[in-house]
């Protein structure tokens, strides 16, 4: 659900006494050594070395890796109720750092779990490398109308489902209501309407609107598809042809838009996800911050909303470019999926479709803020629906805002080469903050630079 | 092993010597039976690593197509890609002028805690010391909330005098930001080694030199330098390799300004994200290897130059 820059900012954010970092932890427990019998082999298929405890010893096991708060629970939730299968679960890092483990262990051939948590936009990454098994065939009917047809679209490719579908990240405007009562200003319905609004706090001497922060180029591709962009288009019957449309004129719009937003001295360009970030969140030099439905989970425990600030915050949906036809886009959201390295796939999908899937979990998950849940059951649960969020003073987030953006959601198509794409994107974001290129530049740069990377990796590009 | 030494040991206690040439032998098989264990380790973490490496380097894996051989191929790609080359050019200009600071500070605190002795040298001598004792990790992370506009001082102090503080994570200062970190962190260490090399010196030169009338800027220009030039030239080889594969303080320093230190920062931060990001471990070692290149040139031609003139001041 998060990113590799979480973690990052949790260990920076301990270290800052200015602010408690606390984050939620709810599987701290049991030490290592839940030794089971079917240690197959070395690495992340080794089964002895997990961080719960199996009881049932005599069934099988499947390895899992996988970095949610509550895991712990989530795993002995399943375990117990399992008496076909039981889940070896090993944290190995948060977002980026679990993937370079996982990218080293299909390098080398060995070495990877059975069943990995990852985040959807990552799954084309790994699926051209065959590193995914595609599990339509192994019980995918009986889950199938368990989550809507946007979080099936970000699991899979083609007709092929690469993972089971556990938290999703509608994006939403969290604002200061402090500060747009200060000056006068409603949640803007259009991204025309935030510029004006922006630009009249800024005009009243008023803070920044909103942050553009080059290290989250997964915010920049959300809103460039919102406007319309189709940034890869694939076959997965032919995968050595991909089209690659990253400079088109969605693109280069959005990119200017937050390009001229900067300059103007409208928003800020702090790095999000780090402690000086949150510190002005705390303390509202930013009026917005466009973000998922987990951040009340991730500010909550990065300590915003604890002090002079609590009860200051609101949600309101995501601006839109044609208020007439409004598009909703996703950030983050993991799914569960089963790795080529696993010794017994169907076993193992029943892992990916089961895990995370029972109510005491699901409900431990939202109501901690830990997910915003894709299951239905959850999603349709009048207890999730009305509640009254926190960290939004009582304001009926997931009713009013998370959950019509969930539903209206119709899935995205991601980069099969999402790290290089990212890191690109963040170079020329961080080109464009500097003001030494226009967003529109940054868009033909981006494109370049990855139309060759997969000219490169023997790609046909369209 | 450890029984075969006690029992050769305990013969050549007891017996009467032996034949020349069956001593020698026996010295020949003491000295691989001392230098097998460590052997054994530097070719299995040291030089088998290097010739995978090596070996990798010379291979080409792509996502469609597979691995083929291609010789020399990716260091042809690695001396003409503009990432990578940019990164060398950064660590070159880096070193040009990180190294000369460290060294003309270290330089100064050595000759200052050698000639001034009193309670407090002592005291002062472990401070300066101290950074290099903390790790590059915490020193970065450290420096990274000094030069923080919301928790660090320098908002603080420049605001004393109306002014907006520096942004050292813009791409303007990164820079010097890295310059003064790096400083920070090793100056204290060459100083210490040059503090070390000038104890070693006669104080009797000292005595003869004042003799003559030398004073002391006389005695630590024409005296103290010439003699720990040799050190000096140790810790400037030392500055120039580690400045040349500059990594730890750009990465974690990268977290908090991603849009300013791209992956390709400098070219070890490059070999990493290609080998451990990227999946392309080929071009990762072609990368570490052309580096690898690059340091022994500069370090070749550095010792070349100072050669003939071991005494260069």
């Amino acid at each position: 659900m998060k990113r590799k820059s979480l973690i990052t900012a949790a260990a920076l954010l301990a270290a800052a006494s200015a602010l408690a970092a606390c984050a939620p932890d709810a599987g701290g427990g049991s030490a290592a050594g839940g030794s089971a019998p079917a240690a197959n082999d070395a690495g992340g298929n080794n089964a002895s070395n997990c961080t719960n405890t199996i009881s049932k010893k005599d069934l099988p096991v499947v390895t899992f890796w996988g970095w949610y708060p509550n895991m712990q629970l989530v795993v002995d939730n399943f375990n117990k109720q399992n008496n076909e299968v039981q889940v070896c679960w090993t944290n190995v890092g948060q977002g980026g750092d679990e993937y370079d483990k996982f990218q080293t262990a299909i390098s080398a051939g060995t070495g990877a779990p059975d069943v990995i948590m990852i985040e959807a936009d990552r799954i084309p990454t790994f699926q051209i490398q065959k590193a995914l098994v595609d599990i339509k065939q192994y019980g995918y009917d009986a889950v199938k109308d368990n989550y809507g047809p946007g979080a099936w679209k970000d699991v899979s490719i083609g007709g092929a489902v690469y993972g089971a579908p556990v938290d999703g990240g509608p994006m939403a405007m969290i604002y200061r209501k402090d500060v747009f009562e200060k000056y006068k200003i409603t949640p803007p319905k259009t991204w025309a309407e935030y510029e004006q609004a922006a630009q009249k706090v800024k005009d009243a001497g008023g803070p920044q609107f909103g942050d553009l922060g080059a290290n989250v180029p997964a915010v920049m591709m959300a809103l460039q598809i919102q406007k319309g962009a189709n940034p890869y288009t694939y076959d997965p019957a032919r995968p050595e042809s991909i089209g690659i449309k990253l400079n088109d004129q969605a693109s280069k719009d959005v990119l200017d838009y937050w390009g001229r937003l900067a300059k103007n001295g409208l928003v800020g360009t702090q790095d999000q996800f780090t402690p000086e970030y949150i510190a002005g969140v705390v303390n509202g030099k930013y009026a917005t911050y466009i973000s998922a439905a987990w951040a009340p989970g991730y500010l909550t425990g990065a300590g915003v909303g604890k002090g002079k600030d609590t009860g200051k915050f609101a949600v309101a949906p995501l601006p839109q470019w044609d208020s007439s036809n409004p598009v909703q886009v996703n950030w983050g959201g993991s799914a569960f999926s089963v790795t080529s390295q696993a010794k017994n796939p169907a076993l193992a999908a029943k892992v990916a479709y089961g895990l995370y899937a029972d109510d005491e979990s699901l409900t431990d998950g939202w109501t901690n803020q830990i997910i915003f849940p894709l299951n239905l059951k959850a999603l349709n649960d009048p207890a999730f629906v009305d509640l009254k969020v926190a960290f939004f003073d009582g304001q009926q987030a997931n009713k009013e805002v998370y959950v019509p953006a969930a539903n209206a959601y119709t899935g995205m198509t991601y980069s099969p080469f999402g790290q290089y794409y990212f890191d690109s994107m963040t170079k020329q974001i961080g080109a464009v903050i500097d003001g030494s290129i226009t967003g529109a530049q940054a868009a033909d740069r981006v494109q370049e630079d990855v139309a060759n990377y997969a000219k490169e990796q023997g790609f046909t590009v369209q | 092993m450890t029984l075969l030494i006690e029992e050769s040991a305990t013969s050549t206690q007891e017996k009467t010597p032996k034949s020349r040439g069956k001593v020698r032998l026996r010295e020949h098989l003491m000295g691989w039976v001392f230098v097998g264990p460590f052997g054994l380790v530097f070719l299995a973490f040291l030089i088998a690593p290097l010739a995978y490496a090596l070996y990798l380097s010379l291979w080409q894996k792509k996502l469609i197509g597979g691995t083929s051989f291609v010789f020399l191929g990716n260091y042809v790609k690695a001396f003409t890609d503009p990432t990578f080359l940019s990164g060398v050019w950064f660590v070159v200009r880096f070193s040009v002028v990180a190294i000369p600071v460290q060294i003309v500070i270290a330089l100064a605190m050595a000759l200052i805690v050698d000639a001034v002795t009193s309670l407090f040298t002592r005291f002062s001598r472990l401070m300066i010391f101290l950074p290099y004792a903390i790790p590059t990790v915490i020193g970065a992370v450290m420096w990274g909330f000094l030069y923080s506009k919301s928790f660090g001082p320098l908002t603080d102090i420049f605001g004393l005098f109306g002014a907006t503080a520096p942004d050292f994570f813009s791409k303007n200062l990164i820079f010097y930001g890295l310059i003064n970190v790096v400083t920070w962190q090793w100056a204290g260490y060459y100083m210490i080694i040059l503090y070390a090399a000038l104890q070693g010196i006669d104080p009797t030169l000292y005595e003869a030199a004042r003799m003559d009338g030398a004073g002391k800027w006389q005695i630590a220009l024409r005296i103290k330098i010439p003699l720990i030039a040799p050190a000096l030239l140790l810790i400037l080889v030392f500055s120039l390799i580690g400045t040349l594969q500059f990594f730890n303080e750009p990465q974690i320093l990268r977290y908090l300004a991603a849009g300013t230190i791209a992956p390709g920062f400098t070219p070890n931060m490059y070999a990493y994200q290609q080998a451990f990001g990227l999946a392309n471990f080929n071009y990762g070692s072609a990368i570490s290897f052309a580096l690898g290149g690059i340091v022994f040139v500069c370090v070749y031609a550095f010792l070349f130059f100072t050669r003939k003139r071991r005494s260069f001041f």
